[in-house]
């Protein structure tokens, strides 16, 4: 037999296969994916308000004009703009792998010392993964500013946005750290401790390694979603892709700056997406092939 | 004085053959409604080799954890070398590092490599170099021929491959006492020797060792004393040749029947 070897799960060694058969499969799907695209393309181009909708939303100079910007005419690049997107998006995913762990941790804690923790974390991630993440960027973007506290109040709304992306993120990814932790199995606690590890080493070495690879899809699409949601801190006023297009919408009246917005998102995810595939394809090859390390 | 625990200068020394290197009280466990444990009572000299013997459920696999301390114990004392280990205060890592545990199901870690597996505690429980760790461990990888799978993860290897690591990395740490846990009891049956032969090899060179076992013939052949378990007690504890061909207790008796019966020995 050629190729990678199948099972009868239809799965190679670079995870779930999209189509199960042989050449006689792919020139049927290529087929049928061309026909149903065609059937798209008809219906949207043949629709009455097809000439109106191309010119708002798809119209070429002024998707060009928004990516540009031109602040003489009053409005920012989209292009530009993505770029504090991309930096909020950076300084959450870190801050949230950090506090979401210490979270997840705390709430597994067996300790009768950390019982206060236990209970702060279990409300904090209560209120934080009940309230629209929405809420929780007005109530900072406005309310920490209006405490007229020094330097806290003080800071930009793309600050605000992190800090609450931060918060509301780390409710969630705190919860599929836990799903990962308590995906390791109990025995192997038993022998890490058993060796005289103690229960921090044992954490560090045996079970987060473990725990962490069995929640890296789950993890990637949460951040696959922080990046699209760095959106929303646009509503405090900061200029991100969201609301540059949005402001170039309001000054020239055509939408097609949302096209461009809505591609470059699609530009950042993406590649992120093809990242979480590659990492658990490598992780499989490297089990089943054992001998590098 | 958690330092002083198990330290051979303040107790007896863990080597000096003769010298009492387990000695249980009065243990009793229970998980929830269930006794497990009932009043165990059991000493174990230096260079002593006991298997203990007895039904699924008796109690063999929770007096091993609660030995090396995996099982916080009811009642009772657990004393190692003259040191009482089961109470409050006691720094149960250290306890742990001179006590080797060898599990049913190998409990490797899967993501690390055999020789990592290995070295891992050595390195960061007892401070070694990693590179001291790792020729120790070749060296002991090398006298139980599994050298050539130091840079395997341990998918890759035969489930007595992988009890033979198992049983390396319990060794790595230069354990006192070795605590095997029906280590023969998930493997294949063309595998059981080679994992068997590991342990006569240990007991040759001098180990104690305390073995939870169904290899009745391995337990006659390799113990200096077999020990019965049933309703949470140890019913007889005598050298195989005795139990074996001349049980006193009723229980004993049955269980051997059966035992013989199945064709087990």
């Amino acid at each position: 037999m050629t190729g990678p070897p199948q099972t009868s799960f239809g799965r190679t060694d670079r995870g779930p296969r999209l189509l199960a058969g042989g050449r006689g499969a792919v020139a049927i799907s290529t087929a049928s994916t061309i026909v149903v695209l065609a059937a798209l393309a008809a219906l949207f181009l043949l629709a009455p308000g097809s000439a109106a909708v191309r010119h708002t939303f798809f119209n070429p100079t002024d998707m060009w004009k928004s990516l540009i910007g031109d602040p003489k005419q009053g409005y920012y690049s989209v292009g530009a703009a993505l770029w504090l997107n991309i930096r909020m998006f950076l300084a959450a995913e870190v801050l949230i792998l950090i506090l979401a762990l210490v979270i997840a941790v705390i709430r597994q804690s067996v300790s009768p010392v950390l019982f206060p923790l236990r209970i702060v974390s279990t409300i904090y991630v209560d209120v934080f993964r009940g309230v629209p993440l929405i809420l929780v960027i007005f109530a900072i973007g406005f309310g920490v500013p209006a405490l007229s506290l020094p330097f806290v109040s003080g800071q930009s709304a793309a600050v605000y946005g992190v800090l609450a992306l931060v918060l509301s993120y780390s409710a969630y990814v705190s919860e599929v750290y836990r799903a990962g932790l308590n995906s390791v199995h109990q025995s192997q606690v038993a022998a890490a401790r058993s060796l005289g590890l103690s229960q921090w080493t044992s954490l560090r070495y045996v079970i987060l390694p473990q725990a962490v690879r069995n929640i890296i899809p789950p993890l990637l699409n949460d951040f696959i979603s922080l990046q699209k949601d760095t959106a929303l801190v646009g509503i405090l006023g900061a200029i991100e892709a969201n609301k540059a297009a949005e402001i170039f919408s309001d000054t020239v009246f055509n939408y097609s700056s949302y096209v461009v917005a809505a591609i470059l998102f699609l530009i950042l995810t993406i590649p992120l997406a093809r990242f979480t595939d590659h990492l658990i394809a490598r992780d499989r090859r490297r089990r089943l092939a054992g001998a590098t390390v | 004085m958690s330092d002083e625990v198990l330290n051979p200068s303040s107790a007896a020394e863990p080597g000096a053959a003769g010298t009492e290197a387990v000695r249980i009280e009065s243990l009793r466990k229970s998980f929830g409604p269930n006794l497990v444990l009932d009043g165990i009572n059991l000493s174990l000299a230096s260079h002593e080799v006991i298997c203990l013997i007895g039904a699924s459920g008796s109690g063999k696999s929770t007096l091993l954890r609660c030995v090396n301390l995996l099982e916080p114990i009811d009642a009772g004392r657990i004393v190692l070398w003259g040191q009482d280990v089961s109470r409050p205060g006691i720094d149960q890592n250290l306890v742990r590092r001179q006590v080797g545990i060898v599990f049913q199901a190998f409990n490797l870690f899967p993501h690390m490599t055999v020789l990592r597996n290995i070295t891992l505690a050595p390195v960061k429980a007892l401070g070694l170099q990693r590179r001291q760790a790792e020729d120790e461990a070749r060296a002991l990888l090398d006298r139980f021929g599994l050298l050539d799978k130091q840079a395997d993860y341990p998918d890759r290897l035969s489930g007595g491959q992988q009890q033979r690591v198992a049983i390396v990395r319990a060794l790595a740490m230069h354990p006192q006492l070795m605590l095997l846990d029906e280590v023969t009891s998930a493997l294949d049956p063309e595998l059981v020797a080679e994992v068997l032969d590991v342990i006569r090899e240990l007991a040759s060179g001098g180990m104690t060792m305390l073995i939870a076992t169904h290899e009745m013939g391995f337990a006659r052949d390799i113990a200096n004393r077999v020990c019965f378990l049933a309703g949470g007690q140890i019913v007889e504890d005598s050298p195989p040749a005795e139990l074996f061909t001349n049980p006193k207790d009723e229980r004993t008796k049955r269980f051997l029947r059966r035992i013989i019966d199945a064709g087990r020995l």
